[in-house]
Parts: C-alpha cells; sequence; structure tokens
C-alpha cells in the first residue's frame, strides 16, 4: 500500500467512531471487511468529508464491498445505520405544555419530557444505549431488557419517584403527562432496540438458522424456509465450484515431450533452447441427470437441479432430463434460469405427476443413449417407486454399461426402501453408488463426492 | 500515480474529465476513481458486457495523456506473455559472435585453460542484458517514463497461478527478473482491472483493489451517453430510442442489450436516415440490439408495447 501523503493525515479518533460502528454492522450483515479495507474506507471518507450522503455511501461502496451482492447488502445496511433517528418521544402540543409549566419546575429527565425536548431526548438514549452496551445484543427475546437498562441509565428510578410524588401531592395532571411521555420513551427504547438487534445480531440469527435449515428433509420445509434454502444453495455451490476450479492442464514435469520440444526449436536452427513438457490433461465432468418430479420427489429434485446449475462453471457439460412418466429434456430451460429458480421453472414446465420408471427410461434410451459415453456419469434422483409398472432394470443396465458410472440420489430413508412399490433394490446391482439423500447437506455431500471422484 | 491523477480534486473532477473524453459518467464511477487515484489503489472494474468497463481505461488514458498498455487475459496466460520474455533470437546471434570473437577475447591459449577461464569473467555476462529483454505489458507500465494507464483486461479469465502473480505486482508495483534484479515502477502506473465475472476471483485480489460496478445506465444517464457518443440522432429520436431499449431490458432476454449496442442503434438509425422510431424500423434493425434468434422473437411479441413507451418518451423529448 502507498503511504498516505502528507497532505491526507488519518482521521480524528471521534470522526472515526460512527464509520467503525457502521463497519461492525456491515460485518454484520455479511459483508466481508478486513483491517485493510477499514483502513481504505477511513481515508476515503477524511479524502471525501462526511458531509454528502450519496458520496460517503459511494465511497464505502468501492472501498468495502467487492461484489454486486456485497454491495446490495452494504447500500441497505448503510441506509439502515444511517436512518434518520427515531421520531424523537415529543408530547403533542408540546409548546402550549411548555408555556402552561414552565420548564424550570422539573429537572432532569422529567423536564425534558415535560418541556418537550426530542433532541435532547433522541441524545440521551443514544448515550444510553452506548452506556449499556446495545451493540452486544444478540437474541430477539433481550430487546425487552435492553429497553429497560436504557430507561434506567437515563434516570428512569427517579422519574418513577417523582410521578408518585406528583400523585400524593395532588397534582394529577401533570402526573399524568410526565406518565404519557413516559410510555412514549419507553416506546422509543425499544424501538432503538429492536434497531440494533436489525443492525448487530443478523449474522448470529442467520447462521445458525441456515445451519439447521440445511440439516432439515428437504420435503418437510416451509414455502418460506425453502425460500431461504436457496440462498444457503448458492453459498454452497459457490465453495464447491472455487474447490474444483482448478486449472485444466497440469504441466507434468519430469516427460519431455520430444516431439514438441522439437517443433519449438526448429527456429534456432535445433538448437534446445526450450523444452516443452507433456502436460496432463484433466477432464471436467460431463454430467447427464435424470430427476424424478413427481410429487414425492419434486422438492429435492428442484434443489439439486439447481444446485448442479449453479455448478456449471466447473462441469464441462450437463444435460439435466426430468421425468414422470414420460421424459423430457431441461437442459435449455435450466440455462435460461438463474439458478436459484431454475429448478422451480422445472417444476412448472414438467410438471407433477405420478412416476413410471419404466417408460421414462425406455424414452431415454430411444432418444439419448447416444449422448452417454465413457466419460459421462449419470445422476439419477428418485425414490424408485414405479406406481408397480415394470421397472426396465434392463435399460439401466445398458446405460451402467456406456456410460461412466451411475450415481443414485435417493430421497427416501433407508428403511422405506423396497418397501411398497419401491423398486430400488433391483435398480441397485448397477448403480456404482447409492445413497440416500433428504437434505441439502446430502445433497451437498453427494456432488461433492462425484466432483471429486471426476478428478481422481 | 501520474500527477494528473493525484491532482484530482474531487469526484466531480473525475466526471469531468472523463465528459471531455466523451465518456458520460454518473458519481458512484467517479468517486470510485478518484478514490483509487487518491489512495494509489488498483481499480476492479465488473458489470455485464458492453457498459464501457474497457472503454473507462481508455478515456482515462485519453485525458491523462498516458499511453494505454492493455493486457488481456485468456486461460494460460502466463509470466512470459505478461511480463517480459528473453529474446531467444538475439541471444543467439550474440553467442554466435561470441565464437568468432572469444579468441581474441580471451588473447589466444595464454595462461591455459585456468587464464582463459579468468579472462572469461572478466568480460562479463552480457548474454542476459536489458538488451536482450522484450518487455510485455506488465513491465512496460512499469518503464513508461511519465507513467500509464495498464488496463489488465477480463482478468476472470486467467488462471487462478496469475492472480497470485499479479497480486504481488499489484502490491509494490516492482517485479524482480532472477538474472536482472529487482525493477520497480518509475511512476506507479493508474491500474484498471476489469471482469465479467466468469469465475469467483480471489479474496486476495480483491482486498487490494477498489470495486466498482457499471451496471445498465438509467434512461437519463443512457440518453446523455447516447448524445455524446452519436449526436447525429436528434433529442426525439434519442428519447424513444433509450426508452425503447430500457424497456427491452425488462424482457426475459437471453443476452440484454448493453450501452454498446444502444450507441451501433443509434448509429445504425441515423445512418437509415431515421427521425421518427417506427415500427417496421424496429423490425429491420432489432438485429443489432439482439444478438439472439429467441430474443428477436421474444422482443417481436412485446413490440406494441414498447414502441407505446417510445412514442410517449419522444413526445415529452419533442
Amino acid at each position: 500500500m502507498p503511504p498516505p501523503s502528507p497532505a491526507e493525515p488519518p482521521p480524528p479518533d471521534d470522526a472515526a467512531a460512527p464509520l467503525l460502528g457502521f463497519i461492525r454492522a456491515a460485518r454484520g450483515a455479511g459483508v466481508r471487511i478486513s483491517p485493510a479495507e477499514t483502513q481504505d474506507a477511513l481515508r476515503a471518507a477524511s479524502l471525501l468529508g462526511y458531509g454528502d450522503r450519496a458520496l460517503l455511501g459511494a465511497a464505502l461502496g468501492a472501498t468495502l464491498a467487492k461484489t454486486t451482492e456485497e454491495k446490495a447488502r452494504l447500500a441497505a445496511c448503510f441506509a439502515r445505520y444511517f436512518a434518520a433517528p427515531e421520531a424523537a418521544p415529543a408530547p403533542e402540543a408540546a409548546p402550549a405544555a411548555a408555556a402552561q409549566a414552565p420548564a424550570d419546575a422539573e429537572t432532569g429527565l422529567a423536564g425534558m419530557l415535560l418541556a418537550g425536548d426530542g433532541a435532547s431526548l433522541a441524545a440521551g438514549l443514544a448515550e444510553a444505549g452506548q452506556a449499556v452496551g446495545l451493540a452486544g445484543i444478540s437474541v430477539f427475546t433481550q430487546v425487552n431488557l435492553y429497553a429497560r437498562r436504557m430507561l434506567e441509565a437515563m434516570g428512569l428510578g427517579a422519574l418513577e419517584a417523582r410521578i408518585a410524588a406528583l400523585r400524593a401531592e395532588g397534582a394529577e395532571e401533570r402526573a399524568d403527562r410526565l406518565g404519557e411521555g413516559l410510555g412514549r420513551l419507553r416506546a422509543a427504547a425499544r424501538a432503538a432496540a429492536e434497531r440494533a438487534l436489525d443492525l448487530y445480531a443478523r449474522p448470529e440469527n442467520a447462521r445458525l438458522r441456515d445451519a439447521a435449515l440445511a440439516e432439515a428433509r428437504i420435503a418437510s420445509l416451509s414455502p418460506r424456509d425453502r425460500a431461504r434454502l436457496r440462498g444457503v444453495l448458492r453459498a454452497m455451490a459457490r465453495k464447491l465450484a472455487t474447490r474444483h476450479a482448478r486449472p485444466r492442464r497440469h504441466p507434468r514435469r519430469g516427460r519431455l515431450d520430444a516431439r514438441r520440444t522439437l517443433r519449438r526449436n526448429l527456429a534456432w536452427g535445433g538448437v534446445l533452447f526450450q523444452t516443452v513438457w507433456r502436460r496432463r490433461r484433466i477432464e471436467r465432468p460431463r454430467i447427464v441427470v435424470l430427476c424424478d418430479v413427481s410429487g414425492s420427489v419434486a422438492s429435492v429434485a428442484e434443489f439439486l437441479l439447481s444446485f448442479l446449475h449453479a455448478l456449471s462453471e466447473v462441469l464441462a457439460d450437463l444435460r439435466a432430463f426430468a421425468f414422470c412418466s414420460s421424459l423430457s429434456e431441461v437442459t435449455d430451460l435450466l440455462r435460461r434460469h438463474a439458478p436459484e429458480t431454475a429448478g422451480a421453472a422445472v417444476l412448472r414446465e414438467v410438471g407433477l405427476g405420478a412416476s413410471n420408471y419404466g417408460t421414462a427410461l425406455e424414452d431415454f434410451e430411444r432418444a439419448y443413449m447416444a449422448t452417454l459415453d465413457r466419460r459421462t456419469s449419470v445422476i439419477i434422483l428418485g425414490d424408485a417407486r414405479s406406481n408397480r409398472a415394470d421397472p426396465r432394470v434392463d435399460i439401466l443396465a445398458r446405460i451402467a454399461a456406456r456410460a461412466k458410472r451411475v450415481v443414485w440420489l435417493n430421497p427416501e430413508m433407508r428403511p422405506a426402501w423396497g418397501t411398497g412399490d419401491s423398486e430400488i433394490h433391483r435398480y441397485a446391482p448397477h448403480c456404482a453408488v447409492l445413497r440416500p439423500c433428504a437434505s441439502l447437506k446430502a445433497l451437498e455431500a453427494a456432488v461433492a463426492d462425484l466432483l471429486a471422484a471426476e478428478a481422481g | 500515480m501520474p500527477a494528473r491523477f493525484t491532482a484530482l480534486a474531487a469526484p466531480e473532477a473525475v466526471v469531468a474529465a472523463l465528459a471531455g473524453q466523451g465518456y458520460i459518467a454518473d458519481r458512484g464511477l467517479g468517486t470510485a476513481v478518484f478514490l483509487a487515484a487518491r489512495l494509489g489503489k488498483p481499480l476492479l472494474v465488473e458489470g455485464p458486457a458492453g457498459v464501457g468497463k474497457t472503454e473507462l481505461a481508455r478515456a482515462l488514458a485519453g485525458w491523462s495523456d498516458l499511453p494505454l498498455l492493455r493486457l488481456q487475459c485468456y486461460e494460460g496466460l502466463d509470466e512470459g506473455k505478461s511480463l517480459y520474455e528473453w529474446q531467444y533470437g538475439k541471444q543467439l546471434l550474440y553467442t554466435q559472435i561470441l565464437k568468432d570473437h572469444v579468441n581474441a577475447a580471451l588473447g589466444g591459449a595464454a595462461g591455459g585453460l585456468d587464464g582463459a577461464m579468468t579472462r572469461l569473467h572478466a568480460v562479463g555476462e552480457r548474454f542476459y542484458a536489458a538488451e536482450f529483454l522484450a518487455p510485455r505489458p506488465l513491465l512496460q507500465a512499469l518503464q513508461a517514463p511519465a507513467g500509464a494507464v495498464l488496463l489488465i483486461d477480463e482478468i476472470d479469465k486467467a488462471d487462478p497461478e496469475f492472480e497470485a502473480f499479479l497480486l504481488e505486482m499489484l502490491a509494490d508495483f516492482q517485479v524482480s527478473i532472477p538474472e536482472l534484479g529487482r525493477i520497480a515502477a518509475r511512476v506507479r502506473p493508474f491500474v484498471v482491472l476489469t471482469s465479467n465475472a466468469a469465475r469467483d476471483l480471489g479474496d486476495a485480489l480483491k482486498r487490494r483493489c477498489l470495486h466498482l460496478h457499471i451496471g445498465f445506465p438509467d434512461a437519463a444517464l443512457e440518453g446523455r451517453i447516447v448524445a455524446a457518443r452519436a449526436p447525429e440522432a436528434g433529442p426525439a429520436l434519442r428519447a424513444a430510442l433509450v426508452a425503447f431499449v430500457q424497456g427491452l431490458r425488462n424482457l426475459d432476454l437471453r443476452k440484454l442489450p448493453s450501452v454498446s449496442e444502444t450507441i451501433d442503434w443509434a448509429r445504425a438509425l441515423v445512418l437509415l436516415h431515421t427521425t421518427v422510431l417506427g415500427p417496421e424500423t424496429v423490425r429491420e434493425t432489432l438485429n443489432v440490439l439482439l444478438k439472439y434468434e429467441v430474443d428477436v422473437e421474444t422482443a417481436a411479441r412485446a413490440l406494441g408495447g414498447l414502441m407505446e413507451e417510445a412514442r410517449r418518451a419522444a413526445a415529452i423529448a419533442g
């Protein structure tokens, strides 16, 4: 990093404080910020000043957020953090009230409430928030606790005593007004605590929830949780993609490629200046996936398709087919949608219905058998419940013979295999891998194994 | 960092400077360039194809009157092609010339083998002299006497190894050549990296850069861009075609039309002497905007609504 020029001294600490608070909140919102980037942001802010909000926002966006997604999160966090303070808890008709009862009659919190001094109250709330460590709030149930502590720090005890004293004196009207003011102040403190929860506690809650979601059975999730799970899926897929996005050619030092060496050195009259070493090509996996999208498996199928789609950059070739009773290709459909929505789009097109594995396999053999070769892995996702129709195990055997291997993912738990109309045990001998796969975690493990096996 | 960059006073100065080069930018872009210049950091620009990422570097080079050194990244790009290479041919000639002169240089056989070796060492290492070095864009950027604008284009296409190698250079603006030693930048270049997000870049690289995302512009900004790049199009036509393209971007297309396509279209319409945007003209020139047959069909189906919007915009502007 270049040294800052003498004309740009680091900002004084008091000016940096709100920015550091914001960076904390931004980290909470899921933006990864390193100390070096914090320094950049501080220098940027000192260059541009704090006066222009839009400008400051743009500067923080450039220095702190390094992806489009992070930019959106940072902007949202910026808006929340630097939002105008909550409407000051001033009583209505404040001027009149102030005129009736001179402010000097009351002191401290009571005075502020009676005088309707909104600015002082807001400042007092903010100060109290700092004093009780509001930034440490982590779960929803702490909201009331923190709100009460803030009020206590502002002098709640004295105020309550004062109200009681006024009532004893018979100044009911004044006591009522103080009581109303206190009610508003309570609401404001609660709002401040909720805002802090929103700002600082997001990450922990979200992490816990996401971890639990990934382990849960996809089929039993509510639509709202499923929407959340798509976000988790995206993160998982990205992690996997990064891990497997290796160079596709590895130079293999030690084995001379004599032919290419001679060719390269022709220009210098055959004097060997440059040696060329043999390279080993690493094949990216080619995958054909057959998804049962009948009612019982649909929810898992949606996620498998989205998952594979998100991984398309580490796959050389992905062809996807969906079936209930007849089979159709959905590769193009996937390509046209974003990973999160791709799976759902397939379900809409191909629809739900009763599955028939026999006819689906027949369809595949008739039209698409030629797409399989020695380098292709076939993934079949389904519960193998063929509604008593002929499972056509012979076709799966021919597929297994043609392709590199067949991986069967079954969203049912093991004990249910082979019960009722499940034909899974008849298909099993032709599958290189057969595993249950009900949660996103299991899906991730299955796909990771697949990629690892391809590289080996 | 070249003096013209460090002398920038405010983001508005950047916007004005770029406008002088015919590059219309919003304040967010100005802020990012301003910070990159004043903090001395590389600028990583992301966004869809054709929104003017590469053009930004070109405009900056034009404004600062510095050479633009462009390194196009691709899979398999290595140091030899990006930094420097030894000119083997020249070196080979040198050894052959040396063969002719070696006897004279070593003074015959005087002193035997040991004597000859001693004299050989005294001749000095010329084989790896700076004259035999062929500088590639990165080295050229370091050697440029007044600084330069270095454009590392589509960094996402390069291998992760190259990205790691780049880190070293972007951190210190110096490279070491084993045979020659360290070469440090005379004047630090202003570095612009662009990425189409074909793959996720490493965190380390992102940390060292300031990040700028250029998205599709809103109607007002796009209108100003068209006015700057295709001034022959009158205000009514401009408003109509911009409104049309903006509407097109709301459709479910495989490839959304970018700013460069809007400009191309505006120029095409001017060439066809269009003054009023009619459905016939649009249908005939739609292939300038859309690059897939499917997209053209989708757009043709939505043509009525889009034309209506375009007419309304033209009426307001006219």
